[in-house]
């Protein structure tokens, strides 16, 4: 990987698929936007004249718009799978309330003495409603209208956690590779997306309508309607479907490497790793890119396939500390060197399983694993200082700055404070090195390639050399950042190809090999 | 032409009009009299079946309103309103134009009619394409009333339709509109609250109380033979002036040439304005009579 791409090299570089991003985010915008006008515009009449079902209505608009997008995103896959289906019927719900409300109050402020006259001149409640009222509600109509396109673009990113493209894939894609031009290739489309709808909503709301003819209005949306259709990505055709993360997209030892090595040709979404397992647990995907010690794997009964080429580099855990922290309270490394060795790839896969499928909190899974290994000691309750652990926005990485917290605070006269979930590779190791956390658990092989991006000589020389890996990052981190990791935990949490077990087993697919044989008969 | 009978409305518990019954000729005015609440405007708008009864019937030229469709009963009887109802994203001359838009007029027809009628009532030709809200009060308040004349309906209903004017422009509009020509052929329905206003626009003033109807006459009546105590207190305040106003010239000084609608007050009005002038051009040579004598003629009529 280039150091010095510059942000319009990568543009120029990406520009097709920034192109079809751009416009399956309009797609996914425009479609969700449209049903929800057609929806939210006679709704908003109906409370208007039927005053005592409004509370409700607007009420039940209110809380669809709190539920977190993402949360909304993963109720919908077991009814409508993944894709463009899932995303643009959140989308459509978030945008109900706006255009609801403003339709409502719209037609509300209308000056009853006009409706009063219009009904004493002899108009019928349809001539009423489309001369009068609508027209006269056009203008705060549109103001909902336009709040729920901006709300829509905004939202439309995250529709690349369940496959349904998008802008956010760059953005998503770009935050977990630590690549600015990659985060900003998808946000200022995104931002001038959002910018560019708004304004052109607001030409449109400035038209002075003097009776509103349904036909002529609902022309341009049915075309806009139709043609967004084929700006959504394309998808399935009977031949299997992978479902990648952002961040697997973009990595050498992800799905570039699939490709290089191992010259895979497989049909491809992108897609949130919360979603992805049970997704492909209810076939709707067949290939996921995977961590070998996720408790999922148990779960969803899903199988690793082998990595015969070697593209997945290890992923050994060890806590990164920035060495001034290590300086000050130098107890902290003897402390946190405790855990290394205890933690072996079914361990964590175990651990793993209790949080991810059978909801114990990691605060629990924690407490029972160093009581089972005799590592506990009751807090001492003592503040000589304050250490922050991170963690990355999983459970595994959860379980491990609880298990540490537990130590610190039985084996030390230090206070403990844990900033997990942050939300990926950059966001953490950013923490870091801004002196927000002290340490967090991080794996040999993103240090490696996300976050040092060595040249391409030193990645063949590394290829496949466990320990080798482990002396690079840490000598490369103490020289690049004065941080320094301490003593492998003991699992490796690598990436892995994982297929559904019954599927694998009967297409006798064992390794990645396999699965290219394959995908070329077919 | 127009008969009510029986009329009750209630709005919820309250009974807003109990029992209304009264009968309009063709070519009358007869102003519906009362204080707030008193059920006149409900009185009204059920002509026009704004509101419908929930008792008793109204019938025009002798057939009952409900027999044909609320839309076309309204198309063909004008409706005046206090604060006009312009539509505002209108201007002057599609308002004016809704009407005979609904009754599918041709373009030609309407602007001959409109330019007509922007004539008739002093409106100036280039408000035409101006909205309502550049307009005046006293403006808006004349294509309102266009606006009701346009298709010429034989009645017009009129609720409080200077109420959102000022006292000096009410005054001047009101007396305008009394001389228009549209207007004096039509079978008009008035509501107001105004004492004043109702003895100068109406023929006939029915006085409504709580839903009910007090008295029904001509001013005449009302003010020198009420039928209750409510009536007679209603009109003391003003019992002066609307003395002058009810009593006709012509019945005061039966061989005296004048106008057969010429009121006592107006002519005071008129012979007020000569005294403030001087010259003696302004005054008529042939002018027999003083403020003096009008006086004195009042009060003998009253103790006759």
């Amino acid at each position: 990987m280039e150091h010095t791409q510059s942000f319009w090299q990568f543009v120029d570089q990406q520009s097709g698929k920034l192109w079809s991003q751009t416009w399956a985010h309009i797609g996914l915008t425009m479609i969700s936007l449209i049903i929800a006008i057609l929806i939210a515009v006679p709704v908003g009449i109906f409370i208007a004249r039927k005053e005592k079902f409004a509370g409700a209505i607007l009420g039940f608009a209110g809380v669809l718009q709190t539920i977190p997008s993402i949360a909304l995103l993963g109720v919908m896959i077991p009814f409508l799978g993944i894709g463009p289906k899932p995303a643009i019927l959140a989308l459509f719900l978030y945008a109900l309330l706006p255009v609801i409300r403003n339709t409502y109050t719209g037609i509300k402020e209308v000056n009853p003495a006009v409706i009063d006259a219009a009904r004493g001149m002899g108009m019928s409640k349809w001539q009423i409603l489309s001369k009068v009222e609508l027209p006269l509600a056009f203008p705060v109509l549109m103001a909902g209208i336009r709040t729920a396109t901006v709300i829509n673009v905004g939202v439309a990113t995250l529709a690349a956690y369940i496959a349904a493209g998008g802008l956010g894939e760059f953005i998503f894609g770009g935050i977990a590779l630590n690549n600015s031009n990659m985060i900003l290739a998808g946000a200022i489309p995104a931002a001038l997306l959002a910018i560019v709808l708004d304004f052109l909503l607001s030409l449109v709301q400035k038209v002075n309508l003097k009776s509103i003819r349904l036909t002529y209005l609902l022309l341009p949306f049915i075309f806009i309607l139709m043609s967004s259709f084929y700006l959504l990505p394309t998808q399935i055709g009977g031949r299997m479907l992978g479902g990648f993360t952002p961040e697997f997209m973009g990595r050498e030892d992800g799905y570039l490497g699939l490709k290089k090595i191992y010259h895979l040709g497989i049909e491809t979404v992108v897609i949130s790793d919360a979603v992805m397992y049970k997704s492909a647990f209810e076939h709707k995907l067949d290939v996921i890119s995977g961590y070998s010690t996720d408790g999922r794997l148990k779960a969803f009964d899903l199988i690793t396939l082998k990595d015969d080429k070697h593209i997945f580099p290890p992923y050994y855990a060890a806590p990164v500390v920035r060495e001034d922290v290590l300086k000050r309270y130098p107890e902290l490394e003897g402390i946190l060197n405790q855990l290394s060795g205890l933690i072996n790839d079914s361990t964590m896969t175990a651990l793993n399983y209790k949080v991810d499928h059978l909801k114990q909190t990691p605060e629990k899974v924690a407490l029972d694993f160093t009581v089972a290994h005799h590592l506990f000691k009751p807090a001492r309750g003592t503040t000589k200082g304050t250490i922050r652990i991170g963690s990355k926005i999983f459970g595994e990485q959860y379980i491990l700055a609880q298990i540490y917290k537990i130590l610190i605070r039985g084996n030390s006269d230090l206070q403990v404070e844990t900033k997990t979930g942050l939300g990926g590779t950059k966001i953490c190791f950013d923490a870091l090195t801004n002196n927000q956390i002290d340490f967090y658990p991080e794996y040999t092989g993103t240090g490696f390639l996300v976050l040092l991006k060595p040249d391409e000589k030193t990645m063949t020389r590394l290829n496949g050399d466990t320990d080798g890996v482990y002396k690079y990052v840490d000598q490369e981190f103490k020289r690049q950042y004065k941080i320094k990791w301490l003593k492998p935990i003991g699992f490796n949490n690598t990436y892995a190809l994982m297929m559904r077990r019954e599927q694998a087993q009967s297409l006798h697919i064992e390794s990645i090999t396999d699965l290219t044989k394959h995908l070329n008969q077919n | 032409m127009i008969k009510a009978e029986n009329l009750v409305k209630k709005f919820g518990t309250s009974v807003a009009v109990n029992g209304i019954s009264f009968e309009v000729k063709e070519g009358e005015n007869l102003v519906l009299l009362g204080t707030s609440g008193c059920g006149k405007t409900t009185t009204l708008r059920m002509l026009n079946r704004l509101i419908e009864p929930d008792e008793g019937s109204v019938y025009i030229h002798g057939k009952n309103i409900t027999a044909s469709n609320p839309e076309e009963l309204r198309r063909g009887i004008g409706y005046v309103l206090q604060n006009h109802g312009l539509f505002p994203h209108y201007t002057v001359a599609e308002n004016i134009a809704i009407v005979p838009g609904l009754l599918k007029w041709e373009k030609a027809a309407v602007k001959k009619r409109s330019d007509e009628l922007f004539h008739k009532l002093n409106l100036d030709a280039s408000l035409a394409d101006q909205y309502p809200s550049a307009l005046s009060g006293g403006q808006q308040q004349r294509v309102g009333l266009a606006r009701s004349l346009m298709v010429d309906p034989p009645i017009l209903l009129m609720d409080e339709p200077f109420g959102a004017l000022d006292n000096v422009t009410r005054a001047g509009i009101r007396k305008e509109f009394r001389q228009l020509d549209e207007l004096v052929k039509k079978t008009i329905i008035m509501v107001t609250h105004d004492v004043q206003e109702a003895f100068e626009m109406g023929d006939r003033i029915c006085l409504m109380d709580q839903g009910v109807i007090q008295q029904i006459g001509t001013p005449a009546a009302l003010l020198f033979k009420p039928v209750n105590s409510f009536v007679a207190g209603f009109f003391e305040e003003q019992r002066l002036q609307l003395e002058f106003k009810s009593v006709l010239l012509a019945d005061l000084l039966p061989g005296y040439e004048t106008d057969k609608t010429t009121t006592v007050w107006d002519k005071m009005n008129e012979l007020l304005l000569v005294s403030q002038d001087d010259s003696q051009e302004v005054n008529p040579a042939n002018e027999t009579i003083g403020i003096k004598e009008l006086m004195n003629a009042f009060s003998f009529y009253k103790n006759k």
